[in-house]
């Protein structure tokens, strides 16, 4: 099997043997699988709200992958696509309330992507700068400082810029909302899906284009696979170190424009809710390359949206199992796919 | 004596990759058996067969005339048959003792291990076999060459009567492959079989009794030692006559370019590994240093090349027409005319996930001929693939999409040197271990292309733990020990000395250990 072949192979197989054992774990429960399966399909890609509910989920998680995927070229593991997220959205929140009102749209909604993504950038540049100047792991300096983001974010609502008896801040101007696909088009019934939907693929595609059309991709890719080898080419590893965190920390802020530009309009207590976390299985699942983000975000998506679905029949977090076992399978499996 | 090992129509096959083709042989009982050949050639798969990591395709295997079907080592290792990897395989923080009886160690699980026996048995090898050796040593504070004779140990204890050795020498100092032979040839003498892969002519021709040459996965010949010379030898290896010793013009050498005055360098561990090292270059020579690893010469690397740890300190001056190299990074020091080949090709030269073209172009690629707009132009990167390839003779038919890792050892190593050889303006060429890994055939090109490049002018540094391509493509040579030169050869008493190799390689020898 050639690299290419089992680049695509190894993720289908691993989505279908987690398919079938969760289809065991469903039997178990006493449910038929096939009836939770054909549920899920309806009130997803089958319906015209789901679809919409998809996309809306699968926006985000295409960002908060390619957050993860950019450091993985560099062999970083950024696990802190949560707190940078979270960190871009209340920066974009503030920003966007503090505008004045008579702002026009453009310049709005770019002050207040740009704030998310300056937000997350930072997050991501500090465990890049602990990482190059102090030599601490990326993943302990990215894991703590998911909790620190929690911590200020959670302090900063609740003593300085919560609504009185609320848990959100104030709602941004109108203007810098991002409206949704039904309100424009009718399509996606009512569905939070905005226009912000189209952002995120083009941010996948410029991903892939600065990581294998440019030069910059070139030197960033050589100090992932072989930084010593990059030392002597004259590449200065630390600043690629740097960029990728901070790159992947500015997509991941970027999340901002869908869930609070888009949908909430304010910033709330966990608003975030864990999808950073997904991000890790999306970029995993799609071997880190930018373009296959796209259809793991979508699997992705069907699995976040079809769980809450069939909630009243089985429980969802069966769908958090089948997320788990298809990544391990994909690790196992690459892992196996080596030594052959 | 009779026959330790025989095999009969061995083939191996990897997909569509003949490894091994119909291969016929026999080991004679107490002799040291050498199988040489270019990489690739299949003596490796061969042995693998042997010693049972690998099964045949086809064929049989016949050990002191019985046949065997081994699936694993352990049913070889039962058998009496012991090797030695290239890469050692013992645990760095046990002692020898702890580490020879690891997997033999004669006792069962809670009962006490029988060290005193052991230790004694140790020393009894050691004395029959030349294997000096504490049994108390910790491994990890061992040299390489002591290692060595630990896993030679490991054997003994297994009670191994076929020894294979895969390149044992290539770890090993001079005086380190001298004992190694003696120890060889006392085990053979002691009635041992030695399975030798190698692809050094003269240690084969040393220390082998009789000599199997491979080539493409098949026996080329089986003779005795002593009825073949080193050309001949080559001749069979390669398949056409090649030159050993490339022809060296007399050098006209111009302006001192590279100065190198006092050069210190201290460790960040506080070791000097360089200590007033003097020497220069002058434009159109090329400039030797022989000594044996470890003596400063990676440090010397580095301190030109910008490469420095933090921590470690550098005293002294190094300048390139005035300029002084010490305290810039690789960049900088590209860009006023200096070249590099690494000395640990995998680790520094190359990118080996990358293609073909990415690495004719790696630590190149700033320059401004490869780009458009933000990546690089591929019709320019594609016509100079093909010209790099076709002039260094490189084995590749797809150089846009093939990646590095699927060319041999010296066709990267080609692709390292076309690219630093190649590079707009260069005035100092540093070269460290050029021919490291790389098949004789490969070897003639890669002289030829450094003595073409003093002819244009450049001074070249030449690093080489080779003492023969030290003495076939210097101008001067200087002999490195303990960080600082211990002698130098002008340009005269190096044409003068070239054509009594043997000779000058151990006047050398005196002023490196």
């Amino acid at each position: 099997m050639t690299r290419k072949t089992s680049q695509i192979f190894i993720p289908i197989l691993s989505i279908l043997t987690a398919l079938f054992v969760s289809s065991l774990i469903i039997i178990i429960v006493g449910r038929d699988p096939v009836m939770i399966f054909q549920k899920m399909f309806h009130a997803t890609i089958g319906s015209a709200y789901g679809t919409g509910q998809v996309i809306f989920r699968m926006t985000t998680l295409i960002l908060v992958g390619l957050a993860v995927a950019l450091p993985f070229q560099v062999k970083l593991f950024n696990i802190g696509a949560e707190g940078q997220l979270q960190m871009g959205t209340f920066a974009a929140a503030l920003t966007g309330a503090v505008l004045p009102a008579s702002l026009p749209a453009i310049p709005a909604i770019t002050l207040c992507i740009l704030s998310a993504m300056g937000a997350g950038a930072c997050w991501g540049l500090l465990a890049g700068i602990l990482k190059v100047r102090f030599g601490v792991n990326e993943v302990i300096a990215t894991i703590m400082l998911n909790f620190i983001a929690q911590g200020i974010t959670g302090y900063l609502l609740t003593y300085h810029f919560a609504m009185p008896s609320t848990v959100h801040t104030q709602p941004i101007i109108n203007a810098a909302t991002i409206p949704a696909i039904s309100s424009i088009t009718g399509l996606f019934a009512k569905s939070p899906a905005n226009l912000s939907a189209l952002f995120s693929p083009c941010v996948a595609l410029l991903f892939w284009v600065i990581l294998f059309k440019s030069r910059f991709g070139y030197e960033m890719r050589a100090t992932g696979l072989q930084p010593d080898a990059a030392k002597y080419g004259g590449i200065n590893t630390g600043l690629h170190t740097l960029a990728a965190m901070s790159i992947g920390g500015a997509a991941a802020g970027f999340g901002a424009a869908n869930i609070m530009l888009g949908y909430k309009h304010y910033y709330e207590a966990g608003m975030t809710g864990g999808i950073g976390f997904t991000g890790i299985a999306v970029a995993l699942l799609a071997g880190a390359h930018p373009l296959w983000i796209l259809l793991s975000a979508f699997f992705f998506g069907i699995l976040e949206y079809g769980g809450l679905t069939v909630n009243a029949y089985i429980p969802k977090d069966i769908f958090m199992v089948i997320e788990a076992i298809t990544i391990l399978l994909v690790i196992a499996f690459s892992a196996l796919g080596k030594r052959l | 004596m009779g026959v330790a090992v025989r095999v009969s129509g061995i083939s191996k096959r990897f997909g569509n990759f003949s490894a091994n083709s119909n291969i016929s042989l026999s080991i004679e009982e107490g002799t040291i058996h050498a199988l040489v050949g270019e990489n690739g050639a299949g003596k490796s798969t061969l042995t693998k067969i042997i010693y049972g990591m690998v099964q045949p395709s086809a064929g049989e295997v016949f050990i002191k005339g019985k046949p065997v079907h081994f699936t694993s080592p352990r049913n070889a290792i039962n058998a009496g048959i012991g090797m030695v990897h290239q890469h050692f395989m013992l645990v760095p923080n046990l002692s020898v003792a702890e580490n020879v009886m690891l997997g033999n160690e004669q006792a069962r699980l809670f009962q006490r291990l029988p060290r005193k026996s052991i230790k004694a048995r140790i020393q009894k090898h050691a004395q029959d076999f030349g294997l000096t050796l504490d049994p108390d040593a910790i491994v990890e504070n061992l040299s390489v060459g002591e290692e060595q004779r630990v896993e030679i140990l490991k054997l003994l204890f297994r009670n191994a009567d076929i020894m294979i050795f895969d390149e044992p020498t290539a770890v090993l100092t001079p005086s380190e492959i001298e004992q190694l032979f003696a120890t060889l040839r006392s085990l053979r003498d002691k009635g041992k079989t030695i399975i030798l892969i190698t692809h050094k002519l003269d240690e084969v021709l040393t220390v082998a009794d009789t000599i199997s040459v491979m080539r493409k996965g098949e026996i080329i010949g089986t003779l005795p030692a002593l009825s073949i010379t080193k050309p001949e030898l080559a001749k069979m290896m390669v398949g056409r006559s090649v030159l050993l010793r490339v022809t060296n013009p007399m050098a006209t050498p111009g302006n001192t370019l590279l100065n190198i005055n006092n050069l210190g360098f201290r460790s960040s561990k506080g070791e000097e590994k360089l200590h007033k090292l003097s020497f220069n270059i002058k434009a159109g020579e090329i400039y030797g240093i022989a000594g044996v690893e470890g003596n400063g010469q990676s440090e010397l690397l580095q301190a030109l090349y910008g490469l420095t740890q933090s921590g470690s300190v550098i005293s002294g001056e190094a300048t390139l027409k005035g300029d002084s190299l010490i305290g810039k990074n690789p960049d900088e020091i590209t860009h006023m005319g200096v070249s590099l080949t690494p000395e640990d090709r995998l680790r520094h030269a190359v990118i080996v996930d990358y293609t073909v073209s990415e690495n004719l172009i790696f630590g190149r690629h700033r320059e401004r001929s490869f780009h458009r707009g933000i990546g690089f132009d591929n019709q320019i990167l594609n016509r100079y693939a093909e010209a790099m390839i076709s002039e260094y003779d490189i084995k590749c038919s797809a150089p846009a999409s093939q990646l590095l890792s699927s060319l041999s050892g010296g066709n990267q190593q080609k692709i390292v040197l076309a690219r630093e050889l190649n590079r707009p303006n260069i005035s100092l060429l540093i070269l460290a271990q050029p021919t490291r890994g790389v098949d004789i055939g490969a070897i003639e090109t890669i002289h030829n292309k450094i003595i073409e490049a003093r002819m244009k002018g450049i001074a070249i540094l030449l690093i080489s733990s080779e003492l023969e391509e030290i003495i076939a493509l210097s101008t001067r040579i200087g002999c490195l020990y303990k960080g600082s030169l211990r002698h130098e050869f002008s340009q005269e008493e190096v044409d003068l000395k070239r054509n009594s190799e043997y000779e000058f390689k151990k006047e050398i020898g005196l002023y490196i250990t």
